[in-house]
């Protein structure tokens, strides 16, 4: 079994059985950002505080990626699929844009469920397998 | 604002094999001066903007080392507003009489790339590697969530590019001079959802130049000196929804597009019924729908039937994108929104030719909008 590593440190809880987004909320306007930042977008407080975002949501707008996209996605352009992307919006305030596990229009539609998956995109010149976070469906 | 145009001149946008892009800017600034009836010696301030030229104002040494005060800056695609802003402020603030500011830019082909490093825009390299820094897709969600909330459909897409090229086949300088009907852009490649390959512009290249000078002083130089009546530039405030963010709040407040076309009419003391002739930024054919709204010359979701009706058409009640937009012209990014102000000038002093506005058109607006949530807006008027 090949090895697994994030495509980046702090933005997810990893290794993890119930893996989360990684956030920042402003202790003194309580806006909720990701990924995980000091300063706050809001206000000018300077002390955001690491938080786990919540593991669902609804799918607030949507597209599907039709070309290859440029440099510096590390994708095979040769064995590209077109891939979803969306914008899901959480209880905790904020909508968190992500790849989205289903790439057919047909199965997209704005207001639906979404869950929180941790996927393979890539893999590395070493072998590992490179995650991401993603969103999928619930199935009805 | 009490700032006046003397002259503008355009380097068409396309494509120019073997031309470099500081070439096209002195080309273009020799077009706008003159047809200022200027020369190089008489401009006291001078600005330019950039993506790909690092230093435009190298540009000098092929028109007269003067001395001049030259500034450089670069802001997305709202550069050339900003150039114009900057010129004019140089103005005002007293610090010349007479100013030019030039645009010019050649982008390679394909969709723009962010570069290297995403932390040369604040964002870390993941968004990039994971293929999400792709403003298309940004074009596209905003677009399909306002097709959703606001019930514009597919077919108006379709009419705004098809009026889009319409409108570049009837200007000679366009660089899509080819009509191209709504079937044709209906069946043409998915991009991004909802946006299909006929409803993008593409990077190209050219540049624009304009020269400006005190409104009291306009007299000497002119018969037809257009006058600046707002120029105003705004950002994102917290809450409005912008390309290459990997979150956004549920609370929403209005766009810079938004904020900036309320000053402006308000600086100039006309509203959006007053004007004759209106330039968007038009990057795909949903933000020119988007903006009719941002900009306050509709209600969300009257684009359905203002743009069925043709109102939006040369011929219509408001005007849009005239000489091709950024759809028929494609965007050099330095010099596109300068090119919007050029063709308010040739429509306000009737010099637009087989695309010019029926009814001798005397106030024009122009609109520019770009990453990472940046909007200049200008109201000019014929006298």
């Amino acid at each position: 079994m090949s090895t697994q590593r994030p495509v980046a440190e702090g933005l997810f809880t990893w290794p993890s059985e119930h893996p989360a987004l990684l956030g920042s909320r402003c202790p003194d306007c309580g806006e909720t950002t990701f990924p995980v930042q000091r300063g706050c977008p809001a206000c000018p407080s300077q002390a955001c505080e690491e938080v786990e975002l919540g593991r669902s949501g609804t799918l607030w707008t949507w597209t599907v990626q039709h070309f290859p996209p440029p440099h510096p996605w590390t994708g095979n352009a040769r064995e590209f699929v077109p891939f979803g992307v969306g914008y899901i919006e959480l209880e905790d305030g904020v909508r968190v844009e992500a790849r989205l596990t289903e790439n057919d229009p047909s199965r997209l539609r704005i207001g639906m469920e979404m869950e929180l998956v941790i996927e393979t995109f890539f893999k590395n010149d070493e072998g590992e397998e490179v995650v991401t976070f993603a969103f999928r469906p619930v199935e009805a | 604002m009490n700032v006046s145009i003397l002259g503008s001149g355009l380097y068409p946008f396309g494509r120019h094999e073997g031309v470099g892009p500081i070439e096209m800017g002195v080309a273009a600034a020799n077009d706008a001066l003159s047809d200022a009836g200027l020369g190089w010696n008489d401009i006291q301030f001078a600005c330019a903007g950039s993506l790909e030229v690092l230093q435009p104002d190298t540009m000098i040494k092929h028109m007269g080392l003067t001395g001049i005060p030259f500034a450089t800056l670069y802001n997305g695609c709202a550069t050339g507003g900003n150039l114009l802003l900057t010129a004019a402020n140089a103005i005002t603030a007293g610090q010349a009489d007479v100013a030019i500011a030039v645009g010019m830019d050649k982008h390679p082909r394909g969709a723009f790339s962010v570069g290297d490093t995403l932390e040369s825009i604040g964002l870390g390299q993941w968004y990039g590697e994971t293929g999400l820094a792709l403003n298309p897709q940004y074009f596209a969600m905003k677009t399909m969530r306002y097709m959703h909330d606001h019930g514009i459909s597919e077919d108006c897409l379709n009419r705004v590019s098809a009026k889009a090229f319409r409108n570049g086949s009837l200007n000679e300088r366009a660089w899509r001079r080819k009509q191209i009907s709504e079937e044709e852009i209906a069946g043409s490649p998915m991009v991004c959802d909802p946006l299909r390959k006929y409803h993008f512009c593409s990077p190209s290249e050219g540049a624009v130049a304009v020269v400006l000078c005190r409104a009291d002083i306009a007299a000497r130089y002119t018969t037809s000196p257009v006058q600046l009546r707002a120029d105003v530039f705004r950002t994102r405030r917290y809450g409005s929804f912008e390309t290459l963010t990997p979150s956004t709040p549920v609370r929403w407040v209005p766009g810079p597009s938004v904020e900036a076309s309320r000053e402006a009419f308000e600086a100039a003391g006309v509203g959006p019924e007053d004007i004759d002739v209106i330039q968007l930024q038009d990057t795909e054919a949903g933000h020119e729908i988007m903006h009719m709204a941002e900009c306050g010359f509709c209600a969300d979701g009257e684009q359905e039937a203002l743009v069925r009706d043709g109102e939006t058409a040369i011929e219509g009640r408001m005007p849009i994108n005239t000489d091709g937009g950024l759809l028929a012209n494609g965007e050099p990014i330095g010099a596109s929104g300068l090119r919007q102000v050029h063709e308010v000038c040739l429509q306000l002093r009737g010099r637009a030719g087989a695309h010019q506005v029926p009814g001798s058109p005397r106030t024009g607006f122009t609109h520019v909008y770009g990453f990472p949530g940046v909007s200049c807006v200008t109201i000019l008027t014929s006298s």
